[in-house]
Parts: structure tokens; C-alpha cells; sequence
């Protein structure tokens, strides 16, 4: 289905950070023939990165910009993916369907996803095509021509995709209610597929005034991974982006910070529909870009340790030993331009409680806190996450994702082929840290989801 | 027309199926020392190597009694072999960083393994035992257990999941495609290790396994690999005639209601045999009717042009023992009669007058140029090494694939079209709707 790479809900969202987050390791000593990784900046300051994959003569072509769901104002939650939407409504050059009917017509595929900090479009096609799918991508970067009809039908879209990622999902409810309570100040708290009742009142007015102030070339990055050169790039994206004038600064991203957080928040959710009870948690913590030092990797690890997979504590204390859970894990969103969450979440199992849930990861967690890691646990999640950078040199668009997250999210080319080295570098006593540090339960949201005893009148959609 | 219409516009003309062929034709058809054959294609680029296999008789092998068997063995065969209990085995499987992956369609039971190529002789060992030895201890047949009867119980109160049962079940009744192959919570608590031990001395064998690789490997030395992980395996599968069968429910609409915002649709007629001559025919045509993802006319009406939901697709689901056409979307309720209407008249539209020449030129053009993004990992070349394999196309067929598309003409559409369309669908609703024909 389209643009079903919208990372959206806290599922989708998650997933998409985890991909880009076990992203490529090019010094990695298993690696020997990694591609060079080529940047560089044109004149108006469109930055731009190239991937060479020359095993199958095709390219992904993505540009991205440094804007998302939390650049939008109060009372518009909603406009960053909607412009998303309306950006294939056609330009004054290229109308409606024009750019995706040529795109199809030589065997393209195209998709678009917007998050809390960025929002991108990505196109696939033999690589004789780059310099045709850089016009085109230029083009609607100034050129977008929207109509109220075609506004209004596609806020229905919308509207339809909101039903179906949050509002048909019992848990993706209470995720946007954990994730609403967990940020007070910051503008994190708003879902970025944004509020029914203030997505129902975006017009075209809303959407142009976003798009104007935010598609410019100082504020986008160009991804070219496949069967090219940097200098093959270099030269299509100067005949095509680099005609883009430059409109002014549109300022550092500057957004709300939250003030500390100094009591433990829960949430409750009740559902007809819920099967089985289960728990989400999430703690406030620095990301890759707000971090001090090694803190996020130690977090990185810390989540591989505590709840990656079926060695983890959390899986052996809560589902093999204790038979409390049928299934729990961890996870770190360590791609944010802001304050970012780990989190932890929890099955019960028949016959088990919620209560004993919590408190038996609450055993866990404390547990950590007072022994840390072993080195035997530390090193086998090291060369299990390092490995998964090996495995994401198999496909260019994985390759070309985490560059593009990485430089709109406030971090760099640098960093990104770093992270296997330092990840490799953090110690026991980091992670110990780092646990210390920020599992602390007054800097968390607990949401329990249960079921409802009675029925409930739905909101009529 | 399409041509010059994208000439026009700037995507130059030449498609990437030249390149693709000769990327293509690097497939080298092996047999190991032991006999198995397997396709194989090298590349030295990544440091990685991506395996893939099937066995004949997937969910379809299960007890009729109890469906559900082959899912559970598919997510057990990690949790212990040979001398490696559950825990060590999953450790083994961490160490070296290797994937190990098995899934139950419903006529094949598949695995692929992924590792790096420093790591393979343990990868290579560890899905020997998984296949071989597989231990079914207590403790995790116990855990697993919970675990999917924990999933099935999720599905009851989800649209999707309902829709998607429900619709098989009234498609082939008496039949194992009509058997849920995650299984009930019933079949699960009555599932033994006997039952899984059965299942996997009657499926896994020699003479019913099909296998794709890829990676930094000569002939030899994948001849060499592919012994040593299926070597040991009996020669022959014991496996019940399943029979083929005709889609049945035609015409039928069943509503089930659930309290829900959004109302899931799912529906559907027969389709086309993957040997049959107007397989490919009936594939573009599919594509223009809903199967392209942006471009179908089911799309252009139901998202496009009404706002009425976020998706709508239709696909052709080929099997061995029945084919059918799928097709599903989720649409507000308050207007699910409308779609629901909406399909029905682009089925009908579709059936009656086939595509027009522009449609089919352009639906070729993408089916065409789009293959080689199927070809860009390694992981999705073992892929599919396995499925050419599995629907006998021939080694060659990533090469002849696009003369084939050329040599659909409009006349062939239409009529096929009418084949694939001009028929009455089963329909399944899953919402607060409106107008049912049949309630539930």
C-alpha cells in the first residue's frame, strides 16, 4: 500500500528507528571493501551524500529535510504529514500524477515518510533515471500548486490513515497517550500523524505556509545510494537542485525543552478489544545528538542487554523463569534531534497481573542498577549489534535511511561511521552509568492496557 | 504510446532490463556431491552470505484435527538442538550473529539463514541440528506455546486478522487452506511433541527441497554447505495427497461486526494457475485493476478520487492446489457501503471492457522496469532463486521474463480480464457496516 512507510504510530516509528539504529558499520574491522561514503554541498547549501552500490545497476534517490511533527505549531499537529501527502498533488510545471505516472512508467518505485524531526521522499529506479527523478524532486520543492478540492479529499486520506494506525489499534492508543504524557514542554508529545479534531480543521492555507518556510535547499539532504559516482551526482544535482535559489535562513531548531521530571506519571487505557493486559514504559533520556560522551551507546547496549531478544534479563526472567509474561523487550529511539525514549514493555501471560509484571521488571531493573552488566553479556550484544551494521551494507535504501536521519536529526556522516568503534569502546561501568542514570522511575510514564468491563460508545468517525 | 508520452517528459527510454539480464544470468544451477541441487548466485561485494530453502507442505501438512502444527515447529526450531538446549542455542546464535529464520506458508514450509561470511561454519552448524535434531524440551514447547495461543487470542478481537480467517475459511471449506495454519487456542493446547516430531520427519526431506544462495561462494564450496546442513536428511517426504480445489462462497457477503472505527474489507474471486498460459496476462491485468501500489484503478477511485481510505490493493495468490485473486482496504464506516459499491462497480467495469491500450502499455512498462528492485540485496536474490524455482520457471526467466510482457496484447486483456473479473466475489466485512446480506 502506499507511502506505507509513514513512521507514524510508536510501532511503525520504533520499528524504523531500530533499522536505522543497527544501520552499517564501514570501519568495522570485519569489513574490508566498505563503500566510500562521499559528501559534499552545493552553492545554495543543499547538502548531499552519496552510497555507491554498484552490484545491481539501480539507485535510491531520497531527499530529505529538517522538518517534522515537532517543528509544527500549536493547533496544527498533523500539517508535517500532511504536506508529506499533498507534495504529489503536482507543481505548476509537472501537474497532479505527472512525476509518479513517469515514474511508474519506467518501473519506479516511490514512497514518503514523515517523522517528528524529518520528512522524506524517496524514489527506486534503474540508474539512468537519477537525473530525471532530480528534476522532478526539485521541482516540487518550490513548485507545489494545491486546489481546496484536492485538499479536502486528501485530508480524508488522512483521516483514514489515522483509523488505521492508531485509532483501529487498541495499543497504538494508549502508545499515543504514553508518548503525550511522557513530554509536558516539548513538542514531542503531540503524535505526528497529529490530533483528529485539529487534523479535521487543516486547509490549504496551513499546508502552503509550512511548505514555504521549510522546503528550501539549505534545509534538505540528498541521499544517492546504487550504481553511481559522487561525481555522476555531483554534476545531475548541480544542473537540478543547484538552480534552486536560496530563500534565507530559516533559523537554528530551536524547540521547548522539558523542564526535569520529577514524579513517575502512569496512564491507563481500556479496551473492549484487549485480549490480554499488557505494559509500556518509557523513561526521558538523552538521544545521539543530545548525549554527553558515550551515553547513548551505553543506552544502546543497555537496551540490547535488558530486553533485545530471547537472552535478554528481561526475557529470561519474565517469560522462561518466572512464566510471568509471554513476551517483553526493550528499546532505545536513539535517532532524535531532542530528548529521546527508551522504553520497556511486557505481555502478560494467563493467569499473571499486570502488578506482577511491573514489579517483577522492576526487580530486573534494580537488579542492573546494583550489579551492572556482566562483560561475557556486554560483549556478546556488542558484536550481535556491530554485526547488524555488516547486514545493513546488503541494502542500499537502509544505508541511505540512516545517512538521512542522521543529518536531520543534528548528527553527522562522521558520527554514523564512528558509532561501531565506540560502541565497541563502552565499558560495564557505562552501561551501569547510563542505567543509573536515567532508569530512574521519576522520569518515567507507565501505561498499563486493559480490558474495558462494560461497553462504551465509540466516537462517531 | 507510453514510450513517447515518458520520452516526452524526460525519463529516458532505455529500461533497465539490459543491464538486468546479464545481472540476472550470473545464476548457476549446482548439484553437491550428495546429490542436492541448488541455484546459486555469487557475490564477492558484501561480506555476508544469504541462504534461502522451502519444503513442500507447509500448513498443509498439518493434522486436520490439529492445525497449527507446522507454525509451531516453525517457531521452535531455535529453541534447541542436538546437544545445544534452548538457551545455548540461542546464545550460539548471538555469538556469531546469525539469523536463523522459519516460516509456515501453507505449501511450503521455508527457512533462510543470513550470515557473515567469517561466522558461516557455525551458521552452517546450526541449522544442520535446528533441521535435523531439533529437541522440543518441555520448557520452551511450554513458552512457545503460551505465546501463540497468546497471538491467536490478539487476532480474535482484531479486524484484519478476522477478515483474513474468516475469508479463507468460507473460501475452501474442507480443506487445509481453509484451516487457520497459526492454529485455534483449542489445537494449540492439544498440540504434542509427538505431533511436532511427526511433522518435521514427514516434511523435511531431500527429494521436496528447493534452496537459493548467495553469497561469497564458489560452486564446491556452496556443493560442500548444502550437504552438510541437509545431507543427513531422509531422501524421501511422507506427505498426505492434499486435493486440489475450487474456490468456493462466490457472490457471498458476511458481515461481522465489531465496534471499530474503521471498517476492514476483504474480498475475493479465483484467480489463475502460475502455469497457466494466461498467467501473465491475468498478472498485468491485475496490476492495472489493483494491484499497482499508486497507479491501479481501484486506487485512483477509492483513495484518490474520494478520500474513502488510506489503501486499497488486490493481488493474484498462486498455490498448488488452487489460485485465487485477494484483495483488501479499511474505510470509514460511515461510508463502507460506498466503497464496498465502488469495488464492485471497477470489478464489474474491469470485467466487462478489459483495460485500455494506454493502461496496459504503461502497466507493462512498469512490471518491466521494476523487476531488477527485486534484485538489489542479496537476501531478496535468495529469495528469488527459491520462488523461480518453486513456480518452474526456468533458470533462464529473469531474461525471457520481459518478451513475455511484451507479447501481451489488448485483445489478450480483455479477455482475460473477463476470465479473472466477470465474476461474483466473496466478501468479507468486518465493521460497524452497513447493509448486510448476512449477519454473524
Amino acid at each position: 500500500m502506499r507511502r506505507n512507510l509513514e513512521s507514524i504510530t510508536l510501532s511503525v516509528l520504533t520499528r524504523f528507528t531500530a533499522l536505522v539504529a543497527v544501520c552499517l558499520a564501514l570501519s568495522a574491522p570485519t569489513v574490508s571493501a566498505a563503500p566510500a561514503v562521499t559528501q559534499f554541498k552545493l552553492a545554495n547549501g543543499l547538502s548531499v551524500v552519496v552510497v555507491p552500490d554498484h552490484r545491481t545497476p539501480v539507485v535510491t534517490h531520497m531527499l530529505w529535510y529538517r522538518v517534522g511533527a515537532a517543528d509544527e505549531v500549536n493547533g496544527k499537529s498533523g500539517i508535517a504529514h500532511f504536506l508529506e501527502h499533498l507534495l504529489f498533488k503536482g507543481t505548476a510545471k509537472n501537474p497532479a500524477g505527472r512525476f509518479s505516472q513517469q515514474l511508474a512508467a519506467v518501473g519506479g518505485q516511490e514512497n514518503a515518510f514523515t517523522s517528528y524531526d524529518y520528512t522524506g521522499y524517496f524514489q527506486r529506479t534503474s540508474r539512468e533515471h537519477l537525473g530525471t527523478l532530480m528534476e522532478f524532486e526539485a521541482d516540487r520543492m518550490t513548485g507545489l500548486v494545491l486546489t481546496d478540492d484536492v485538499v479536502a479529499s486528501e485530508r480524508n486520506v488522512i483521516l483514514e490513515e489515522r483509523n488505521q494506525r492508531i485509532d483501529n489499534e487498541p495499543s497504538a492508543r494508549l502508545g499515543e497517550q504514553l508518548q503525550a504524557a511522557q513530554y509536558l514542554n516539548h513538542p514531542y508529545h503531540r503524535p505526528t500523524i497529529g490530533w483528529r479534531h485539529e487534523m479535521e480543521t487543516l486547509d490549504r492555507e496551513d499546508a502552503l505556509n509550512f511548505y514555504r518556510r521549510y522546503y528550501q535547499p539549505d534545509n534538505a539532504v540528498l541521499i544517492v545510494a546504487g550504481d553511481v559516482t559522487a561525481d555522476e551526482v555531483k554534476a545531475l544535482a548541480e544542473k537540478t537542485y543547484g538552480k534552486i535559489e536560496r530563500r534565507g535562513a530559516i533559523g537554528p531548531r530551536v524547540r521547548p525543552q522539558e523542564p526535569p521530571q520529577i514524579a513517575e506519571r502512569r496512564v491507563t487505557f481500556a479496551d473492549l478489544r484487549v485480549t490480554q493486559p499488557s505494559l509500556q514504559r518509557s523513561y526521558l533520556v538523552p538521544s545521539y545528538t543530545t548525549a554527553k560522551d558515550d551515553e547513548a551507546e551505553a543506552l544502546d547496549l543497555l537496551a540490547y542487554v535488558l530486553g533485545g531478544g530471547s537472552n535478554s534479563r528481561l526475557y529470561r526472567a519474565l517469560v522462561v523463569e518466572k512464566r510471568l509474561a509471554t513476551n517483553t523487550g526493550a528499546w532505545f529511539q536513539g535517532t532524535s534531534l531532542d530528548d529521546t525514549r527508551f522504553g520497556v514493555y511486557a505481555t502478560a501471560a494467563a493467569g499473571s497481573s499486570l502488578e506482577r509484571v511491573e514489579s517483577a521488571i522492576d526487580a530486573e531493573i534494580e537488579r542492573l542498577l546494583d550489579k551492572g552488566v556482566t562483560s561475557e553479556e556486554l560483549e556478546r550484544s556488542k558484536s550481535r549489534m556491530i554485526a547488524d551494521y555488516v547486514y545493513a551494507q546488503d541494502n542500499q535504501s537502509t544505508l541511505a535511511r540512516q545517512y538521512g536521519a542522521a543529518l536531520t536529526t543534528g548528527s553527522s556522516v562522521e558520527a554514523v561511521l564512528a558509532r561501531p568503534e565506540r560502541l565497541r569502546a563502552v565499558t560495564a561501568d557505562q552501561v551501569r552509568e547510563a542505567a543509573r542514570r536515567y532508569l530512574d522511575k521519576r522520569r518515567s510514564v507507565t501505561g498499563y492496557l486493559i480490558r474495558e468491563g462494560t461497553p462504551r460508545e465509540e466516537k462517531k468517525s | 504510446m507510453s514510450r513517447l508520452f515518458a520520452a516526452a517528459l524526460g525519463f529516458a527510454l532505455t529500461l533497465a532490463c539490459a543491464d538486468f539480464a546479464s545481472a540476472a544470468s550470473k545464476i548457476e544451477e549446482i548439484v553437491s556431491p550428495g546429490g542436492i541441487k541448488a541455484w546459486l548466485v555469487r557475490d564477492k561485494t558484501v561480506p555476508l552470505l544469504a541462504l534461502d530453502y522451502a519444503f513442500t507442505g507447509g500448513a498443509n501438512a498439518d493434522p486436520a484435527d490439529k492445525p497449527g502444527v507446522a507454525n509451531m515447529v516453525g517457531a521452535l526450531l531455535d529453541e534447541g538442538a542436538g546437544e545445544l538446549d534452548s538457551r545455548a542455542f540461542q546464545e550460539r546464535m548471538e555469538e556469531k550473529a546469525i539469523q536463523l529464520g522459519f516460516t509456515a506458508a501453507r505449501d511450503q514450509f521455508r527457512g533462510s539463514l543470513r550470515s557473515l561470511s567469517a561466522n558461516l561454519d557455525e551458521a552452517v552448524n546450526l541449522l544442520r541440528l535446528a533441521l535435523t535434531a531439533p529437541r522440543f524440551d518441555e520448557e520452551p514447547v511450554q513458552r512457545i506455546r503460551d505465546q501463540l495461543q497468546a497471538q491467536v487470542l490478539r487476532g480474535t478481537t482484531n479486524p484484519n486478522d478476522i477478515a483474513n480467517k474468516r475469508w479463507w475459511a468460507a473460501a475452501f471449506p474442507d480443506h487445509p487452506y481453509g484451516r487457520p495454519s497459526q492454529g485455534t487456542t483449542e489445537s494449540l493446547a492439544a498440540i504434542t511433541v509427538d505431533d511436532l516430531k511427526g511433522y518435521v520427519r514427514n516434511t523435511f526431506a531431500r527429494d521436496t527441497l528447493t534452496i537459493g544462495i548467495v553469497g561469497d561462494i564458489d560452486a564446491d564450496g556452496a556443493g560442500e554447505l548444502i550437504d552438510r546442513i541437509f545431507g543427513a536428511l531422509p531422501a524421501k517426504a511422507t506427505l498426505a495427497p492434499v486435493p486440489d480445489v475450487a474456490m468456493q462462497g462466490r457472490g457471498e457477503r458476511i458481515v461481522v461486526a465489531l465496534d471499530i472505527p474503521q471498517t476492514v474489507i476483504s474480498f475475493g474471486g479465483p484467480g489463475l494457475a502460475r502455469n497457466d498460459p494466461d498467467f501473465f496476462t491475468a498478472y498485468v491485468v491485475n496490476h492495472i485493476y489493483g494491484g499497482g501500489s499508486m497507479t491501479s484503478r481501484l486506487y485512483h477511485e477509492v483513495r484518490e478520487k474520494r478520500g474513502l481510505a488510506y489503501g486499497i490493493y488486490t493481488r493474484l495468490i498462486w498455490m498448488d492446489h488452487a489460485n485465487i485473486m485477494s484483495g483488501a482496504t479499511a474505510t470509514r464506516s460511515d461510508r463502507a457501503t460506498e466503497s464496498l459499491a465502488l469495488i464492485d462497480e471497477e470489478t464489474r467495469r474491469m470485467g466487462a471492457e478489459g483495460p485500455t491500450q494506454e493502461e496496459l502499455d504503461k502497466a507493462k512498462a512498469y512490471l518491466k522496469g521494476s523487476y531488477a528492485l527485486g534484485f538489489d540485496t542479496s537476501s531478496k536474490i535468495a529469495g528469488q532463486l527459491v520462488q523461480i524455482q518453486l513456480d518452474k520457471l526456468g533458470i533462464d526467466y529473469p531474461e525471457r521474463r520481459n518478451a513475455m510482457l511484451d507479447a501481451v496484447t489488448l485483445a489478450d486483456a480483455r479477455r482475460v480480464a473477463k476470465r479473472l473479473l466477470d465474476t461474483k466475489m466473496l466478501t468479507l466485512v468486518v465493521g460497524r457496516a452497513q447493509g448486510p446480506t448476512k449477519t454473524n
